[in-house]
């Protein structure tokens, strides 16, 4: 199992590496630059030449990527152009924040679509089963910036029952319930659609083992239906739903794009839109290669759960 | 199993209750919070370009002169007097007594040169803590001398009239030399001004927090503390005035505007502002080097319609390129175009130009853009009531900028633009005079040209007498009306809700947010 992992993480230098340089090429070759954006209405030539090489900007492509991994290496990130401030410092604390949003979806989306897939399988076609598939289909079909609005528009504006947005009050707050209190509505927003899939999938896997043979044979053993279900069918199920756990956690991560947005919390994903309509390249980088590790170790969690559940895949 | 949720389901209820149950507090008395469109980049009023940060820059700090309440008239500030030479090279400032930076070391000439030295000289020691994009607002300034501890003189190049208005600008304010000393590179989260509010804290996306200077020159303000929130979701903010959870909301979008004001609970404040919306017109090539189509398309475009029904009365339409926040400079006997298609299709007649095609830059977004896509097609829409065929091509803000700026030359024929600025003077320098020409690295992209408005323009810039210059600046906007150098379009009125609980709350036609008067028992 160890070599497993330490293939698998050493598989995904390569990965990430790559993907830093897609990501400074693609900054490079969209027009506009970090001095256009600073000065707006009054990028004369003149003046982004002057900014752009305050910003160390006019040397060559290579040399500035050459320059940016060499520095990582050692554990620079560099400064933001435009935030003036440590990139390091920006992206953890921003990274921060995601993680408590992305991490409790997946809790809720987990928990709530395992279960809503589960009692949809042993009751095919029963009313439960219609009742959560409508769900799921809502779920799936609505988009999440859009069931976002419209439940701050019923939570914050029309009962005033939850804050709009942000992750702590500005005033008096910073403690546990008030931040469990701002992500009520973003992580319920973004567990919505997540749980739809789950549910789904959670379904399908149940469905097919509850069709096989040792399930007939618990249940000839005189087990309770309780036992058969939770504890031999789900247990065999589990392994195709851990794979799609991990794909949410992906899918969350993304997701948390748009919700961090709607909702003014404070995390990568916000960051990233603002780093990347202000050209703020080194804001960028160190933002998707923070990402992108991320992801890679999730991934690499769940087919390592999925291994240690399934010996057939060990191999 | 049922069972076990079934005894979970009071504790999960009670937890959710908990959560739940305290109706979102109101805001406290005496403290002002803002929702503002963007986090802050940089405190740091030298290095920051965005109308969003000096709104907090303002409170924090003073330059040494200000532009007076309401207007766009220049008043003292850290400076007392001044007297300028009859050449207009030479500007001495008599500074106030007993000013403190609110890190308690004391403001003074040294103060003054060491700000504006670590702007413009590249040797200086803190030149490094840059840069200073928006600098070149004092490019004209040879140096800078002490005088004596409370007299500072600025020495310029050349005669340059929009001076004062520069220094009442935010790239103005002065900063405290000893925190930049020791923040460095960093001084632009850690701001030391002498404004009547200091600098507390900046949560990274959450807030930043300004308290009441008790020792301010000017009187210690009403407010406790001013806390700026930036929520940049338009929607989102909207949401948050109305759940309570701001005081002062910025930027409100158009469509929202009309439901603030039929509600008592808030009031809606609006202020005229030196803004100029209009489309250029490449007059180089094409048939707008024609000027009959170029007047054509003022009287073709419905420009009442686009700021009431597109921009829900936010603006009002312009006549020129001098925006009327400019009241000294503004020349109020051109009337704007008036809507008459007819006149247009006889003019485009005239011109041989009926049915012709043309290419029109739009931008999805961008400072002062307002709502730039419904207003190009607006525009679209109108021209095509009068024969002509126009093809749009949208834009990212940046790549829009990076598209036209260096001019319309076989590209386009028309393009979207705006400005703001702080004198009647740097948007028709920089953008109508021959010598602004992309190539020249001026912003004239659509080669506007006319000996005439190059030499007023010209004497105006160096002219030290405001009834000339202001002379100057009429007779420009009655020649570039004449001329339809551009498709005017609309000045916009900048707009903020408060809620009913807010008293002396102002726009400036600069932009500023000043919060020095304002209270909220």
């Amino acid at each position: 199992m160890t070599t497993y992992i330490g293939k698998r993480l050493l598989a995904a230098i390569p990965v990430i590496l790559g993907l830093s340089i897609i990501v400074f090429l693609v900054m490079k070759l969209i027009p506009g630059d970090p001095a256009q954006a600073l000065l707006g209405s009054y990028a004369t030539p003149e003046n982004v030449e002057r900014i752009n090489r305050a910003l160390g900007l006019d040397r060559s492509w290579p040399e500035q990527y050459v320059i940016w991994i060499g520095n990582l290496l050692q554990g620079d990130f560099g400064r933001s152009y435009i935030l003036n401030r440590p990139v390091l410092d920006e992206v953890l604390e921003r990274f921060g924040a995601t993680l408590i949003l992305a991490g409790s979806s997946l809790i809720i989306c987990s928990v709530l679509g395992i279960l809503a897939g589960i009692v949809s399988a042993v009751r095919q076609f029963g009313w439960t089963d219609r009742i959560v598939t409508f769900f799921v289909l809502i779920g799936i079909s609505m988009p999440a910036f859009f069931l976002g609005l419209v439940l701050i528009l019923l939570f914050a504006v029309q009962w005033r029952l939850l804050p709009a947005s942000g992750m702590y009050a500005v005033y008096g707050g910073g403690d546990l319930p008030d931040l469990l209190r701002h992500l009520i509505l973003p992580a319920g927003t973004l567990a919505i659609v997540a749980t739809g899939v789950v549910a789904r999938l959670t379904r399908a896997a149940m469905l097919e083992v509850l069709r096989q043979d040792f399930v007939r044979t618990a249940r000839a053993k005189g087990l309770s239906e309780n036992a058969v279900i939770y504890r031999h069918a789900f247990r065999a199920a589990l392994v195709s739903i851990i794979p799609v756990i991990g794909i949410q956690a992906g899918f969350v991560l993304g997701g948390a794009v748009y919700i961090e947005t709607v909702f003014q919390w404070p995390g990568l994903g916000q960051m990233l839109v603002k780093a990347v309509s202000t050209r703020d390249l080194l804001l960028v980088q160190g933002g998707v290669l923070v990402a992108a590790t991320v992801y890679v170790l999730v991934n690499l969690l769940a087919d390592v759960a999925q291994a240690m559940l399934d010996p057939r895949l060990k191999a | 199993m049922k069972s076990k949720w079934y005894g979970l389901a009071p504790l999960l209820a009670a937890t959710a209750l908990a959560l739940i149950s305290p109706v979102a507090a109101q805001t406290p008395p005496n403290v002002l919070v803002v929702g503002q469109i963007a986090e802050p980049a940089s405190l740091d009023p030298h290095v920051s370009t965005a109308a969003n940060d000096f709104r907090i820059a303002v409170n924090l700090y003073d330059g040494l002169v200000r532009n007076k309440s309401g207007t766009l008239e220049i008043e003292p500030a850290l400076a007392t007097d001044w007297t300028i030479s009859d050449d207009g090279l030479e500007y001495t400032f008599n500074l106030r007594e007993g000013v403190s930076f609110h890190d308690g070391t004391p403001f003074n000439a040294e103060a003054v040169k060491f700000n504006f030295d670590r702007m413009l000289d590249e040797t200086h020691p803190f030149a490094d803590t840059g840069p200073f994009p928006l600098s070149f607002f004092f490019s004209s300034v040879d140096k800078v001398e002490v005088i004596d501890d409370l007299t500072v003189k600025f020495t310029l190049s050349e005669p340059y009239a929009p001076f004062m208005s520069n220094l009442a600008s935010p790239t103005g304010l002065i900063v405290s030399p000893a925190a930049v000393e020791q923040f460095g590179a960093d001084y632009g989260r850690n701001p030391v001004g002498t404004g009547p509010f200091k600098f507390e804290e900046w949560q990274s996306n959450t807030s930043v927090v300004a308290s009441r200077n008790q020792d301010y020159w000017g009187g210690a303000p009403a407010l406790e503390a001013a806390i700026f929130r930036p929520i940049t979701d338009a929607n989102t903010r909207v949401a948050e005035m109305l759940s309570g959870g701001i005081d002062v909301l910025l930027e409100t979008p158009p469509d929202n505007v009309a439901q603030f004001r039929d509600d008592a609970n808030y009031q809606v404040v609006e202020a005229v502002g030196p803004h100029v919306w209009y489309v250029m017109l490449n007059a180089k090539e094409g048939p707008f080097a024609d000027v009959r189509v170029r007047q054509a398309v003022n009287y073709a475009v419905n420009k009442e319609s686009l700021v009431n029904d597109v921009l829900q009365g936010t603006a009002e339409v312009s006549a020129g390129p001098i925006p009327p926040a400019f009241n000294w400079a503004y020349n109020e006997e051109i009337d704007p175009y008036p809507y008459d298609p007819e006149m247009a299709k006889q003019l485009l007649a005239e011109a041989g130009a009926e049915g012709a095609s043309l290419t029109f830059l739009v931008t999805e977004g961008g400072s002062g853009m307002l709502d730039p896509v419904p207003m190009g097609t607006a525009i679209q829409a109108d021209l095509a009531a009068v024969g002509l065929d126009v093809e749009i091509q949208t834009y990212e803000w940046n790549t829009f900028l990076s598209e036209v700026n260096p001019g319309l030359e076989g590209k386009a024929d028309m393009a979207e633009m705006a400005w703001m600025t702080s004198d009647p003077d740097t948007l028709p320098f920089l953008t109508l005079r021959t010598a602004a020409w992309p190539e020249e690295g001026g912003f004239n992209s659509s080669y506007y040209s006319n000996p005439e408005v190059d030499e007023l323009l010209d004497a105006a810039r160096v002219s030290t007498d405001q009834e000339e210059r202001a002379a100057l600046y009429k007779k420009v906007q009655e020649i570039a009306h004449e001329d339809a150098a551009w498709l005017f379009v609309a000045n916009w009125k900048q707009n903020a809700v408060v809620t009913s609980a807010v008293e002396n709350f102002e726009l400036q036609p600069d932009f500023g947010l000043v919060l020095r008067d304002v209270s909220k028992p």
